[in-house]
């Protein structure tokens, strides 16, 4: 699907810094066998015989839940859509989780500049901002996402920022029981080289987030979930949260849908 | 059984040598107006219509010279749901058309579209202008625009034609071809049938290419699965379930990729009628009757048989062969294959042409009255790809024939079990060329385009691909082809071309020599020179690689007779030549033709100068 104009003319914008260096990457191979008059070859009307160079637009929803645990419920989000051709993208992400006060925690966004490097992994470079009822930070980024072997997800990213550095390590795995019932065990890991108070975050391991989610894609694009979703805090991070009376290790049942366009 | 349709009923139509004698001299303007299939019919007053639809089968008895055709949306409703078609003249598949050798025709093309479209005279050797692939000495045809396409035709046999644009040609427009010999048929029939094979959606192309895009899989439903783990380690041992499991996560490649579309969403239809609506040819028993297979779907290599009967080919892409007996043959796009069968009984028997990855079938009937069906066999086993179509050498010991093609890489390697899969983030070590020419073919490295490299491609020729080995069945292979006559450029080559096909399956990305199309400089050809093109397919899938303009001549060990082609399918792991001779310059499109790996890339522009 060839995105709306709109989001066109944004990643445009983001495209115009690559094209020169992408443009010198493609005429640098000469094809074999061009023994004769070299030269460009004029397409009737400019029309290039093939498209092979469009833009896609996608967005997938991979955390869309409802948790419940011994106190009580959350609904947590995870999400990215990227916006670009084959080599160049424009990418992000979004994850937050809403607990039943209705206060907006663990708010990460990102706003990426995505370039495909080898057969399977992609880099990553942007800028992430955490917004959410807490205190507003912002980070900058760089991280790799792609297929390790094995047909492992695996995303992992470094952020800089005055308070210090993160990092952030995402896997998951599709376990196919059958072609439609999919069971995915999926970690996330973040850790600080600094606390955070005000976040609760702390440093070293700060937290780790991780499921396991039997789904049925019932389309691919539509699937429906049920798993256990288990949330620990750690070290610093641990003790901050209960100075503050909150759960350090809490286990959930969770129910949600998988969808992309 | 509803009404039969009038079409069936039509009486036998010779068409010997001698009947076909004193017609050429008949040049008439004549319009083609096929009835909608689907009920879509366009009557455009005072002009004469085709007495057979394009769902018959059947050609017009006549060669023509002139013809009116209109590209236009057509309402169909192949599945149950109505969708809009692109078609020729009211009518999806198009009309089919009869040619004869030697005269000149003229093509007026109407685009009644609202955006461009064009038609591309599949295996036609036209000058470069006459091709009508857009943006290649042709500017294709805007809406609402006549273009008249006029060439003299120097050739014989069953072709096809189809949109160059977008993805008309998985929408509907695309139409059987015929073109009369000037000498006559070689081999005597009674009757025929253009058997136009194709698959039909109701799904989006430009979505399909967008979801293959996002996950490459997405049409693969038979993956394999905690469930076949446990039933191979009950068949093959735990250790050799897990070793093998190993191997492919190794490379993040799936033996189950066989197709990229399925039947998951497509209707595989013959003549544009799906296995239900049952295509029917009727016949006498004793009759001779030449079947004109043509393979104008999208994306699907098809498995054509029919139980009961013997096929004997005697013509690829357009050119006659040696009478090969079959039982099965595989067809992939754009490749067409005639065939004659002589039922001795009344039958029914079924035309049974599965999808390679055996997610469906299209079929139809030969029957000696309208309204009957013979059975239906089950599809075969899908098949599972091998480490030999990972590019790793023959798995088989001492299962290759040696043959005289400079392709041949000089025997497969046996015993490959032990070879370290890391190796496939290492260069591809492509067995060099024993001819004499230089071949500046270099392998690709792996990378965002390059999934793979194969490391040993052998000579598969002489296999009958992947599902069809061991079947107990006479599978036509590569090899059996043999021209009727030895090849008219007897020169060798005076250099080769060497080329990869490459892809990554992960991102959806196809090329050659690890670019796409609008990353990669143009094939240059001097104008009557000879060459030699080496393909290596270092991917896991079939690509059936067309060359417009020019003859394929495949180097398949018949010598001087080695068959012409336009079409070749090149199996993964494979390494096959085939010459050119650059005799009509200009531009032209040199691609695979599963659509979407076109359009994704696996495309170059040739230019001869």
């Amino acid at each position: 699907m060839i995105g709306p104009r709109t989001g066109r003319a944004i990643a445009a914008a983001m495209l115009a810094a690559t094209t020169a260096v992408a443009g010198q990457a493609h005429s640098s191979g000469m094809n074999q066998g061009a023994a004769l008059q070299a030269g460009p070859v004029a397409y009737v009307n400019g029309m290039p015989p093939v498209m092979d160079h469009n833009a896609y637009l996608h967005a997938l929803l991979d955390e869309f839940e409802a948790r419940y645990g011994a106190d009580g419920g959350q609904f947590r989000y995870d999400g990215q859509a990227w916006y670009g051709t084959d080599y160049d993208k424009l990418w992000l992400k979004s994850e937050g989780t809403v607990g039943t006060d209705g206060r907006f925690g663990d708010g990460d966004h990102e706003v990426l500049y995505d370039r495909a490097i080898s057969r399977y992994f992609d880099v990553q470079t942007g800028v992430r901002v955490d917004i959410d009822n807490g205190p507003t930070r912002a980070w900058g980024a760089v991280g790799v996402e792609g297929l390790a072997l094995y047909f492992f997800n695996l995303e992992a990213t470094a952020y800089f920022s005055d308070r210090g550095v993160a990092g952030r390590v995402q896997g998951s795995y599709d376990l196919l029981l059958t072609n439609r019932l999919i069971l995915q065990p999926q970690v996330e890991l973040n850790v600080y080289s600094a606390s955070d108070r005000a976040r609760g975050t702390g440093s070293g391991l700060s937290d780790i987030d991780t499921g396991l989610r039997l789904r049925y894609e019932w389309r691919r694009k539509f699937a429906p979930y049920i798993g256990v979703a288990y949330h620990g805090t750690f070290d610093q991070a641990a003790s901050m949260a209960r100075g503050q009376g909150a759960r350090v290790h809490d286990l959930n049942f969770t129910f949600g849908i998988r969808t992309w366009f | 059984m509803g009404p039969v349709p009038s079409f069936l009923l039509g009486g036998s139509k010779s068409m010997s040598t001698r009947s076909l004698a004193g017609r050429g001299a008949v040049t008439r303007r004549r319009f083609v107006a096929g009835t909608g299939l689907w009920g879509a019919a366009l009557a455009a007053s005072g002009r004469r219509a085709f007495a057979c639809t394009p769902a018959s089968g059947r050609p017009d008895p006549m060669p023509g010279t002139r013809f009116d055709l209109s590209i236009g949306p057509v309402p169909v409703n192949v599945t149950g749901a109505r969708r809009r078609a692109v078609g020729v003249n009211g009518s999806t598949p198009a009309p089919i058309l009869r040619w004869r050798e030697g005269d000149t025709v003229e093509l007026n093309v109407t685009n009644r579209l609202r955006e461009p479209s064009s038609i591309h005279w599949h295996g036609i050797r036209t000058p470069a202008d006459m091709d009508g692939v857009p943006g290649l000495s042709f500017g294709g045809i805007a809406p609402g625009e006549t273009f008249t396409y006029r060439f003299r035709l120097r050739q014989s046999g069953t072709y096809w034609y189809h949109s160059h644009s977008g993805f008309q040609e998985q929408t509907g427009l695309y139409g059987g071809l015929i073109i009369d010999p000037k000498a006559g048929y070689a081999q005597r029939f009674d009757r025929e049938y253009v058997m136009l094979l194709s698959d039909w959606t109701d799904v989006d192309p430009r979505d399909i290419v967008s979801n293959l895009k996002f996950q490459s899989d997405y049409y693969n439903f038979r993956q394999r699965t905690v469930g076949t783990f446990f039933r191979d380690a009950h068949r093959q041992g735990l250790g050799e379930t897990i070793r093998d499991r190993l191997r492919w996560g190794a490379m993040n490649m799936a033996p189950t990729d066989i197709l990229d579309v399925s039947g998951i969403i497509y209707t595989y239809l013959i003549n544009g009628q799906s296995p239900a609506a049952n295509w029917t040819g009727l016949f006498r028993p004793g009759e001779r009757i030449r079947l004109r297979f043509i393979n104008g779907s999208s994306m699907t290599l098809f498995d054509v048989r029919i139980p009961g009967l013997t096929m004997t080919v005697v013509q690829a892409d357009g050119n006659d062969v040696e009478p090969v007996p079959v039982d099965e043959f595989r067809i992939g796009p754009a490749e067409t294959y005639d065939v004659i069968v002589q039922p001795a009984a009344d039958g029914p028997y079924t035309v049974f042409a599965q999808a390679e990855d055996r997610t469906g079938y299209a079929r139809g009937t030969l029957a000696t009255r309208p309204g009957l069906a013979g059975p239906v066999p089950p599809m075969d086993p899908r098949p599972l790809r091998t480490m030999t179509d990972m590019g790793m050498g023959a798995m088989t010991h001492g299962g290759m024939p040696k043959r005289d093609s400079p392709a041949a890489p000089g025997g497969g390697a046996a015993g490959m079990e032990g070879m370290a899969m890391d190796g496939m983030d290492m260069p591809g070590m492509a067995a060099a060329p024993p001819s004499p020419l230089s071949s500046s073919g270099t392998a690709p490295k792996p990378g965002v385009e390059v999934q793979s490299v194969a490391m040993m491609p052998i000579d598969r020729l002489a296999e009958p691909g992947a599902g069809l080995e061991h079947n107990g069945r006479r599978v036509l292979t590569y090899a059996d082809l043999r021209a009727t006559i030895p090849g008219v450029d007897p020169r060798p080559p005076s250099r080769e071309i060497t080329l990869h096909l490459t892809g990554n399956m992960e991102r959806f990305i196809w090329g050659f020599d690890g670019k796409k199309f609008s990353e990669a400089e143009p094939i240059r050809l001097n104008l009557g020179e000879r060459v030699r093109f080496v393909l290596i397919n270092d991917t896991m899938m079939e690509h059936p690689i067309h060359l417009h303009g020019l003859w394929s001549e495949l180097e398949n060990g018949q010598g001087a007779y080695r068959p012409y082609k336009h079409t070749i399918i090149v199996k993964p792991g494979e390494r096959l030549s085939y010459l050119v001779t650059a005799d009509e310059p200009g531009l032209w499109a040199y691609h695979c033709h599963l659509l979407y790996h076109m359009e994704v890339g696996m495309f170059r522009t040739v230019v001869v100068s």
